[in-house]
């Protein structure tokens, strides 16, 4: 699967991505540039193809543009944590707590009512951790701070596993997937079906103001939800899908690719909804069976022989299933012909 | 002024007079009562600017503080047994953080069994996590070591713990001085952190740090605890000059004077201890009381130079580490080492059992004569203990302990098993 050495390309085939040159200024995403707030700066330790390093680097200079560098950010322990931090550096270039992995909720809605009381209302506060700090250790104290409306985004950088402690399941591993703790043996390899949690949904159940998905594949999106994020006050969520090439068994140059993938297949529903109800998808203009985005990576790889042809039937229609019913609940796919 | 006051209220009314910004709130017994008022107080408007916030459990509480304190806001909470134990990641958090927050503790015993009455057993499950630990003997302590506790948390960066008995202090109703605003303010300065996240001089607060400087990280905590050892005296004695009375420090004696015998005890226990004392010396015993109201830091030349010619010493312990016995004698044994001082422990009121100044009496006496038990579990019951041992050893499904032992000693409520 790794490509050692992979071809050059000039321009990018097989997406609908369009060149920043055919836009607008106001429409381009951009690299790097003398405005650019770098939140996360280079040097840091991430893996090369990092989705989570990508997302949080795009997000955390969205929410610094929008709210004009007015703003503290508060972290769970996690690959984030650990590769931006290593004592005595740190790539944070934006006020930044680390408490502990599973209260960077409440340690965000303490900062920010610390802030309310203080009368500094134009500092705005982000928690944001993995999906193993948001999905898992983390919820209790998440759902506490959408409960009491706590004026916090919460993004969670979703990589499907603990990948800072070896590709350990979360409950938000897919099914069939292989981790550290659910191998690829048995009659069953992988992750069990029906288990797991949804996020997005469970954050919609709290009704809170703002509730958004995104995905590296589409950093133009990503900029854009967290700059509506921050412009309403209250509890938001935004749950960032971000390949980890090391716990995807993936190649590294794949990420973006994988990332877009996960969203064709349906298999990563794209959408806003505001105060419990959706209200924008990011319709699939070209769907993609999902064999396409498991044979990339490794940890599906029990479901495929040696050369890339399905072993397991069964178990990639049940996938196939699964992104069928979330396009289906999401009307991601129109049924126009030309749509 | 004076008030016929619970202890809670006592407590919540001082803490609304030390001006928290932030106060995060998860009610468990006995520390409701001192939630319910402060939050009656902010609710009212009576205390602003001030952020009242109803979590969703313990270890949310004392996270909201950490954040809010981080972000520079005075920051108080307040829990108890299970909940101190359920928040305890945190707790160790912001003693390693070094954030000057404020939590009453309403000591209560840990389960299992589960028991909501006082003993000391949470307060030392905390004992290495970095906090200062103040224990209050009275109500009127209890109130006033809040307002020394922000002064030093916030003067040292180093979170502190004000630990009174659950109900024994905080559901008591007894005479409390409560100062006024004025005053309170004129003892505690507004909170100027040393660390705070503020996107106008933006620092990373809570790096991971390796074996190259973790020593030293953690040394500085225990500097600062021994910083605290020198200041808890001074600010006592400037709350005594301030407020007209004497509250906190790190010890108190009582006739301790020519004592050969030296009972040692943290909190409430002291009032019966004392009386005890005054009635040994009328029969001519030489016995004196050490009350430690630091824990931690542990005064340990404190204490060495308080115990004058004393060669007894006896620890009342409201809790135990089991499987070897005292945690206070633990300390005080350290304390006195190489002295010609024999350090004996009881072990008394677990789970809200009384301490009765008749038990205590024979423990004290036997001391005093020179006779000292090692280790004693006040009024235990032994013949419960050995038909248990016994019931174990015959059967190998022996059931439940607890079960078992509220069935022998003729609990109504078992009798239908």
């Amino acid at each position: 699967m790794t490509a050692a050495r992979q071809p050059v390309k000039f321009y990018q085939v097989g997406s609908f991505a369009v060149g920043n040159r055919l836009l607008e200024p106001a429409e381009r995403t951009v690299q790097a540039g003398p405005d650019r707030r770098n939140s996360l700066n280079s040097g840091h330790r991430a893996c090369q193809g990092c989705g989570e390093a990508l997302g949080a680097r795009y997000a955390l200079d969205a929410a610094m543009r929008a709210t004009a560098g007015r703003l503290v950010a508060v972290n769970a322990t996690g690959c984030l944590e650990v590769f931006s931090t290593p004592y005595p550096e740190t790539s944070w270039q934006i006020a930044w707590l680390h408490s502990l992995f599973g209260n960077a909720p409440a340690v965000a809605a303490g900062v920010a009512a610390a802030l309310r009381v203080k009368g500094r209302g134009d500092v705005r506060v982000i928690g944001q951790a993995g999906d193993g700090g948001t999905v898992d250790i983390g919820f209790g104290c998440l759902s506490g701070m959408f409960e009491r409306n706590d004026d916090v985004l919460f993004i969670c950088y979703d990589n499907e596993a603990y990948m800072n402690t070896g590709v350990q399941r979360s409950s938000a591993t897919p099914p069939a997937a292989r981790t550290a703790t659910t191998e690829a043996v048995g009659p069953q390899p992988g992750n069990p079906f029906g288990q797991g949690k949804d996020l997005p949904r469970l954050a919609m159940a709290h009704e809170i103001p703002y509730v958004a998905t995104a995905t590296v594949a589409d950093l133009h999106d990503l900029e854009a939800k967290v700059e509506r994020a921050m412009a309403v006050h209250g509890s938001r969520y935004l749950h960032i899908l971000v390949p980890c090439p090391l716990g995807w068994e993936a190649a590294p140059c794949d990420t973006i690719l994988l990332a877009r993938l996960a969203a064709e297949t349906g298999l990563f529903p794209v959408f806003e909804a505001e105060h419990g109800e959706v209200v924008a998808v990011s319709k699939i203009r070209r769907q993609r069976p999902v064999e396409d985005y498991l044979v990339r990576q490794g940890r599906f790889k029990h479901l495929f022989d040696e050369t890339g042809a399905p072993a397991r039937p069964d178990v990639i229609g049940r996938l196939q299933a699964m992104a069928d019913r979330s396009i289906a609940r999401y009307g991601l796919v129109d049924d126009e012909p030309g749509a | 002024m004076l008030h016929q006051i619970e202890g809670s209220k006592a407590v919540a009314e001082t803490v609304a007079l030390c001006r928290p910004e932030v106060v995060c709130a998860y009610p468990i017994s006995p520390q409701t009562h001192i939630i319910e008022g402060v939050g009656a107080i902010v609710k009212s408007g009576r205390l602003a600017p001030c952020e009242f916030i109803n979590v969703e459990s313990e270890f949310a509480a004392l996270s909201v503080a950490i954040g809010a304190s981080a972000a520079g806001a005075r920051s108080y909470t307040a829990t108890a047994s299970q909940g101190l134990l359920f928040m305890m990641e945190a707790v160790y958090n912001a003693g390693g953080l070094g954030l000057p927050i404020v939590m009453t503790l309403a000591n209560r015993a840990v389960g299992a069994p589960i028991n909501i009455w006082n003993d000391h057993s949470d307060a030392m499950s905390a004992r290495d996590a970095g906090w200062v630990q103040l224990f209050a003997e009275t109500n009127q302590e209890a109130a006033d070591l809040h307002i020394q506790a922000f002064a030093l948390a916030e003067e040292l960066s180093v979170p502190v713990m004000v630990c009174m008995d659950g109900f024994i202090l905080t559901h008591a109703v007894e005479r409390v001085d409560l100062p006024t605003q004025a005053e309170v303010d004129r003892f505690l300065p507004p909170y100027e952190p040393r660390q705070v996240l503020d996107p106008d001089d933006p620092v990373s607060i809570g790096a991971m740090v390796g074996p190259e400087a973790f020593e030293e990280v953690r040394f500085l905590a225990h500097a600062r605890q021994l910083q605290a050892l020198a200041r808890i005296p001074e600010i006592a004695a400037d709350f005594a000059a301030a407020f007209g009375r004497s509250s906190g420090g790190l010890l108190h004696t009582y006739r301790t004077e020519d004592a050969d015998t030296v009972v040692v005890a943290l909190g409430s226990v002291l009032g019966t201890i004392k009386d005890l004392v005054d009635s040994l010396r009328d029969e001519g015993l030489r016995v004196g009381v050490l009350g430690i109201t630091a824990f931690r830091p542990f005064p340990a030349a404190a204490v060495r130079a308080a115990l004058g010619g004393a060669t007894h010493l006896v620890t009342v312990e409201k809790a135990f580490s089991v499987g070897f016995g005292g945690v206070l004698s633990t300390d005080i044994a350290m304390a006195v080492t190489g002295l010609p001082v024999t350090v004996s422990t009881v072990v008394a009121g677990l789970g809200g059992r009384p301490i009765t100044a008749s038990s205590l009496r024979p423990v004290f006496v036997a001391a005093a004569q020179g006779r000292p038990e090692r280790l004693t579990f006040l009024d235990l019951d032994r013949g419960v203990v050995d038909r248990e041992l016994a019931r174990m050893a015959r059967d190998r499904r022996s059931g439940p302990t607890a079960e078992n032992v509220l069935r022998d000693v003729g609990v109504v409520a078992a009798n239908g098993f």
